[in-house]
């Protein structure tokens, strides 16, 4: 009896999604399989992971378009007798997982951070309310649609799993052209990976700044992360290193906060951090409430006198 | 060139407190979800450069006959809204099926622009089932729209590319909040959006009921939070503390 499908457009999170689908099917003894789709690699991947391999090659399906893709998913759903297809909440698994959950005609979760299975429902976890409340909701039709937010899981250890092929008939969607990819900036960094973050918001006065917040990111040993707007209105920063709910999701040991109000779309992505600081100038300020230590002071100073005592 | 922008009534989150971890959303005001608002700013801003209509079509509570005026100060120039006391907390695919049968009812309609996600819940879902139920084309997460004749050419911002892709009309977009700046509509303009046509429908009137709900909430709390919030008086207490933790110089 089969039970859940995986797929993912990222390898690694392909990975993760095996250990979350492992992690369910623990108790009940339901079959995992995973999907991938013109991607040789993954396959090699996943197998490598132990995994029970459904690999799709056809040229009609094309990475940009969802459609096609959620149509060649459907089909190896039905196929493969699967109730539960998890998928990654990235932005194309997102979007993915809407198109799935509507030709598949069922209910669907994007944003999920952590499942279990409490008896036969799959109890989810989402932020709501624009991340100032964490739900705990369930699908109630048969088949569910999951998509789960990238490094909620670690990536499944090495196994012995096997490959086999797997036919679709899919057609392009038509009045959709592709024109051309282009890689986004170099800028390679993994802020969810640092164990220390210094953060910057709207609060710096300006780019010539961030050289003196480099400095403070050095001494600490970590890595520079920003607000959103700071990367996507005053495009300081690349987006690369966005803490939120539209961002990355950190759980660095310390995090510094210097100039950042708080918003809940901010916090949703810091909330799990260890120790944090702020740095505000307003004793108001939100973010104060959700530290560990408050320094209501200009940043550009305090930075300016840490680098100081650290050097 | 006729634009449906849609939108969602969201309770403003900036009013929404926690007691007992647990929102409190009486007396909290309705507004239009924010990225929804920037999907509005791009259907208008191209309306005034290049003519054409911009209808606004949202589905809930009877109070959105007066939350849509927002939209309606903000340029678009008549709306469409199916009204159900119930659609508050619909599930997404019910508010995708209503959405549906709304658009095929907007007789001329060469792009319809949703957010990527609405201000409460963030999923994402609405624009892509639409897509689905229409059988046209979509480009979700939008950093420019360029629109001409018969297509438009969409910038599709991902985590770690843009994909340039063109799209032949009727088609739809779904719109980054980075897209543009949502203007803020005048006194004037606000004065007048109470004017402007609104049609209004019931779920009957489309032949629709609302199904029982299959996403199914079992709790909803704020996050417990147990942070410190010590207050320091200087750079030097901060590295004191720090280091007392060996959180810095290891
Ligand atoms: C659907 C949605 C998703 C979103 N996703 C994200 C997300 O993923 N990440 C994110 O960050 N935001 C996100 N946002 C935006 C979020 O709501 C806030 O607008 C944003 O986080 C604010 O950034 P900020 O704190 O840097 O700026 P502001 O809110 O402008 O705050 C600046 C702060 O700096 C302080 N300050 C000013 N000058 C100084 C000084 N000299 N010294 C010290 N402090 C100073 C001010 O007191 C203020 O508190 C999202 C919004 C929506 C609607």
């Amino acid at each position: 009896m089969a039970g859940i499908l995986i797929y993912s457009d990222k390898n690694d999170y392909a990975l993760e999604l095996l250990t979350a689908a492992r992690i369910i099917t623990a108790s009940s003894g339901l079959d995992v399989r995973a999907l991938s789709i013109n991607n040789d690699s993954q396959a090699e991947a996943l197998a490598g992971a132990g995994a029970e391999v459904c690999k799709i090659n056809n040229t009609a399906i094309a990475l940009a378009d969802a459609s096609a893709l959620a149509n060649a998913i459907k089909q190896a759903v039905e196929k493969l007798d699967i109730n539960t297809i998890l998928l990654s909440s990235n932005l194309r698994g997102r979007e993915l997982a809407g198109r799935l959950a509507q030709i598949i005609g069922t209910a669907c979760l994007t944003g999920v951070s952590a499942v279990k299975l409490n008896g036969d429902k799959l109890e989810c976890q989402r932020n709501a309310l624009g991340g100032a409340t964490v739900a705990t909701q369930y699908i109630a039709t048969e088949k569910k649609v999951i998509a789960i937010v990238p490094r909620s899981f670690e990536k499944a250890p090495a196994g012995t799993g096997k490959i086999s092929e797997l036919e679709v008939d899919v057609q392009a969607t038509p009045g959709l052209k592709l024109v051309e990819t282009k890689a986004k900036s170099e800028d390679s960094v993994d802020i969810e990976a640092a164990e220390v973050l210094v953060a910057v918001g709207q609060g710096l006065n300006s780019k010539d700044d961030l050289p003196m917040v480099e400095a403070l990111v050095k001494a600490l040993g970590g890595e520079l992360a920003c607000s959103k707007p700071v990367a996507t209105d005053k495009k300081w920063l690349s987006e690369e290193r966005i803490i939120g709910l539209s961002g990355k999701k950190c759980k660095p040991e310390l995090a510094v906060l210097l100039g950042i109000s708080g918003q809940v779309q901010f916090n949703v992505g810091i909330r799990d951090a260890g120790t944090i600081v702020a740095v505000n100038s307003d004793e108001n300020a939100y973010v104060n409430k959700m530290a560990d230590y408050v320094l209501v002071d200009d940043l550009h100073k305090v930075v300016a006198e840490l680098n100081k005592i650290l050097a | 060139m006729n634009i449906v922008v849609a939108m969602k009534q969201i309770p403003d989150l900036q009013q929404i407190r926690i007691r007992n971890r647990e929102p409190v959303l009486d007396a909290v005001p309705l507004t239009l979800g924010n990225i929804d608002k920037n999907a509005l700013e791009a259907a208008v801003a191209f309306k005034e450069s290049h003519g054409g209509k911009v209808t606004v079509l949202s589905a809930g509570s009877e109070d959105l006959e007066d939350t849509i005026k927002e939209a309606l100060a903000a340029g678009a120039d008549e709306a469409f809204l199916v009204l159900d006391d119930e659609l508050d907390g619909a599930d997404s695919e019910a508010i995708a099926g209503i959405l549906g049968a709304a658009l095929n009812r907007i007789e001329d309609k060469d792009l319809i622009i949703f957010g990527e996600g609405s201000g409460d819940n963030y999923s994402g879902q609405v624009g892509p089932r639409v897509a689905e139920i229409l059988g046209i084309p979509l480009v979700t997460y939008a950093s420019s729209i360029e629109i001409n004749d018969k297509t438009a050419k969409v910038v599709r911002s991902l985590e770690d590319c843009e994909e340039i892709i063109e799209l032949t009309l009727p088609a739809a977009v779904s719109v980054l909040a980075g897209i543009n700046e949502p203007r803020i509509p005048s006194v004037t303009q606000i004065l007048k959006a109470g004017k402007k046509p609104k049609e209004i429908l019931e779920m009957d009137d489309l032949g629709l009921a609302l199904a029982e709900k299959q996403v199914i909430t079992l709790s909803n709390l704020a996050p417990e939070s147990e942070r410190k919030q010590i207050l320091l008086k200087s750079a030097d207490e901060l590295v004191k503390a720090l280091s007392s933790q060996s959180l810095i110089g290891r």
